[in-house]
């Protein structure tokens, strides 16, 4: 079972990663135009290659 | 900002983009195609008049919005904290139920203590972080003497931390954090859905609001200037345009004009006004400019007294409680009865507090207006969702409820029934050259006679007769030359003609022989009759209450098939005659579009006013009809009587869980895997059962 002494603090952190993760999107307004950002996708007038500078 | 109310896919995105970002002093422009807005930053002298041009040019339909208007920052983010503190509460009951899967499993002595111990860390802070809004609206209520749907649920998520916690300690059997955390977790999800309907309705409102920008013509000594609404003082001399809507109350000081009152009076016929005559703020400028002195301004103005009047009024609805607070008031007493019975009697019983804390805090976690805290947030989305997609805005949130009470339906005629703008009945009775002088004489005039002449010869494709020297005749109508001849357009008895028994005419002088009657009709909105026959066909009764005269209103009641008619009423009889049929225990819809509707839209049961309405009508109505078409109220009545059946249905599913539930918990063998199974089966069944309205087509 001390295996546990592992797990259970690994597990907790990966969650709360993907929290931290939620709460960042949330704090810079991604959920603002859900629509428009699923199409801007379909567009290649904004990146239509890696960044290179 | 602008709004553009036609974007819908990503080209037209890029496209938008492009050319405001190309217009010389705009530093960054964003499209949000969710709202379908565009949010601009410009240099000062980029006005945004010139933007919405350019968009037009585009091909977009593109209006003002006045950001003052649009509240967005707090309707948004009272959702996003409530979005924010549900990923919290997600994610620790989520990683306390694996925990508790392990305990529920087998976990022992020292191992079950390591994994209540964790709960207990995780769900004292992620509690204390989401809870807050139950804590905080409870608080309240407990301060103000009464008992909310939040005081059980405050109650229950405290009494099984505390026990939970006691156990712990103890190293006993069973502890619920898990269920407090689940609990929260879906109490918050309903009222998250609650927040983005009720966020929803209210931002398409505000832009409502926010497409008529509040600006003026001040005459200085340098000439007209345009400024706010809100810098006009007393005593400012302020332009109005024709077209153009009086901002102030005041006086005509120069010029001579028509006025269309239609949106006070209920009047389809415009009235004369000159020097002197008192203009009320409002009122639409149709023919000559007008120089007013302004005689009131902002909240003093005639139009936003009766405003005031009517939020007054308002507040007299208040006195309507919704389902779920009906629910609420049975429920709240009951739980803590219940509680507080199974408490004592085990304390009685058996003697040992410990095991009888534990029982209360089963029976509190169960009972938990956890179902009912869903049940209506999640139909009320689903149903508010659906009338939006059909034209049909929800401003208040139990609206619905009240909607689906509804036996009478109360009509206003001009502007709700008909569209408020004129058509021509004996157009094809001219000959054409008649039809080309009319069609040069109305051309550029405001007059809704005018332009009603103006759409039937365009629909015809016949081109303007060749006319000099055009000039209008504030408050009589137009006259110009053909070669040599003189030809007039305008009233009856200006030319020398009278009206006869007609309700609406003007009168054309040709360049030779008599001269001709143009007659109109007030034309039904689009889908008037349709909507009428299906409101009868739900068996609610339809009334028609009008301003204008009988002789108007008979002839269109009776082309709709309206046995109910009231014309030439006033302003505070409409409101009396709606609450006289409130008085008879009738409730009430009422459907209206202008100033002179709002009392009555106010003391109605429920109220729906089209979105061209005016500011006042639409703030005092609970629904706003979004397009030309009246069929969606039809729907609409539908679909809040099923949304009622399926709220009821959903107590129904609630109060059942509990009753297999709670004599379990009372008998002492509710464990927290039970309390866990019955909450969530029953809050889940519930959504289910609510999606399906959503669904249907």
């Amino acid at each position: 079972m001390n295996v546990l002494a592992y797990l259970i603090p690994i597990s907790l952190a990966l969650g709360g990663l993907g929290l931290l993760g939620f709460l960042y999107t949330l704090k810079t307004r991604q959920y603002d135009d859900p629509e428009g950002d699923s199409r801007r996708i379909l567009s290649d007038t904004w990146d239509d290659r890696p960044k290179s500078d | 900002m602008l709004s553009l109310p036609t974007i819908h896919c990503q080209a037209c995105i890029a496209k938008v983009e492009r050319a405001l970002n190309a217009h010389p002093g705009v530093t960054s422009a964003r499209v949000n195609l969710t709202l379908k807005r565009a949010l601009i930053d410009a240099a000062p002298d980029v006005t945004p008049a010139a933007l919405a041009e350019l968009m037009m040019r585009e091909g977009f339909e593109a209006h003002e919005l006045d950001p003052a208007a649009l509240n967005e920052t707090a309707t948004g983010s009272a959702g996003r904290d409530l979005l924010m503190r549900l990923a919290v509460a997600g994610f620790a009951s989520m990683n306390v139920m694996l925990l508790s899967v392990a305990v529920w499993s087998g976990a022992e002595d020292a191992t079950r203590d390591l994994f209540h111990w964790i709960s207990a860390a995780i769900a004292l802070p992620a509690i204390a972080f989401s809870a807050q809004p139950f804590f905080v609206n409870a608080w309240h209520a407990l301060k103000a003497g009464r008992l909310n749907m939040d005081v059980p649920i405050s109650l229950a998520i405290l009494l099984a931390l505390v026990t939970s916690l006691w156990e712990t300690w103890l190293s006993g059997h069973h502890a619920y954090f898990d269920a407090a955390l689940t609990l929260t977790f879906f109490l918050l999800a309903g009222r998250w859905l609650d927040a983005r309907a009720r966020s929803a309705a209210r931002s398409a409102a505000e832009e409502l609001t926010a497409l008529e920008v509040p600006r003026a013509w001040r005459v200085t000594e340098e000439g007209p200037v345009e400024v706010p609404v809100s810098e006009l003082r007393l005593g400012d001399h302020v332009l109005v345009r024709p077209g153009g809507r009086a901002p102030v109350d005041g006086l005509v000081i120069e010029g001579r004009s028509e006025v269309d009152r239609a949106l006070l009076t209920g009047e389809t016929l415009p009235e004369t006004k000159g020097p002197g005559d008192a203009m009320s703020a409002g009122e639409v400028n149709l023919t000559g400019p007008l120089t007013l002195q302004a005689t009131a301004v902002g909240q003093d103005t005639s139009l936003q007294r009766m405003a005031a009047l009517v939020a007054i009024a308002e507040s007299g609805r208040s006195r309507y409680t919704s389902l779920a607070d009906r629910a609420a008031k049975l429920y709240a007493p009951g739980v803590h009865i219940l509680a507080a019975l199974a408490f004592l009697g085990w304390l009685i019983w058996s003697g040992d507090m410990r095991v009888s804390l534990n029982i209360a805090a089963a029976v509190l976690i169960i009972t938990c207006p956890c179902a009912l805290g869903l049940a209506v947030p999640a139909v009320t989305t689903a149903a508010s969702g659906r009338l939006f997609g059909k034209g049909l805005l929800i401003k208040n949130a139990n609206a619905l409820e009240r909607l689906a009470e509804i036996d009478t339906v109360v009509f206003d005629k001009t502007g709700t029934l008909t569209t408020g703008q004129p058509r021509l009945t004996n157009w094809d009775d001219l000959d054409p050259t008649q039809k080309a002088i009319a069609h040069a004489l109305a051309s550029g005039s405001h007059h809704p006679l005018s332009q009603a002449i103006c759409a039937a010869a365009q629909a015809e494709g016949m081109l303007p007769a060749d006319l000099t020297d055009r000039a209008e005749r504030p408050g009589y109508g137009a006259e110009a030359r053909l070669g040599d001849r003189p030809v007039r357009l305008g009233r009856p008895d200006w030319i020398g003609l009278s009206c006869g028994g007609y309700d609406i005419c003007t009168a054309l002088q040709g360049p030779e022989g008599a001269p001709v009657l143009l007659r109109f009709t007030d034309a039904a909105r689009k889908g008037a009759s349709d909507t009428l026959a299906a409101l009868k066909a739900q068996g609610l009764d339809i009334v028609l209450l009008s301003g204008d005269r009988p002789a108007a209103v008979s002839t269109f009641a009776d082309r709709l098939g309206i046995a109910d008619w009231h014309a030439g009423m006033l302003p505070d009889a409409k409101a009396r005659f709606v609450g006289g049929l409130a008085d008879e225990g009738r409730n009430v819809l009422m459907i209206g579009d202008g100033l002179n509707d709002t009392a009555a839209l106010a003391s109605a049961h429920v109220s729906i006013s089209p979105a061209q309405a005016l500011d006042a009508a639409r703030a005092a109505s609970d629904m706003v009809l979004l397009g030309q078409d009246l069929s969606p109220i039809a729907d609409a009545v539908a679909m809040a009587r099923r949304a009622t059946r399926r709220i009821r249905e959903n107590f129904q599913i609630a109060t059942l869980y509990n009753v297999v539930a709670v004599p379990l918990a009372v008998a002492g063998f509710a464990t927290p895997l039970i309390a866990a199974l019955a909450m969530s089966t029953s809050s889940i069944s519930v959504s289910l059962n609510a999606l399906r309205l959503g669904g249907r087509r």
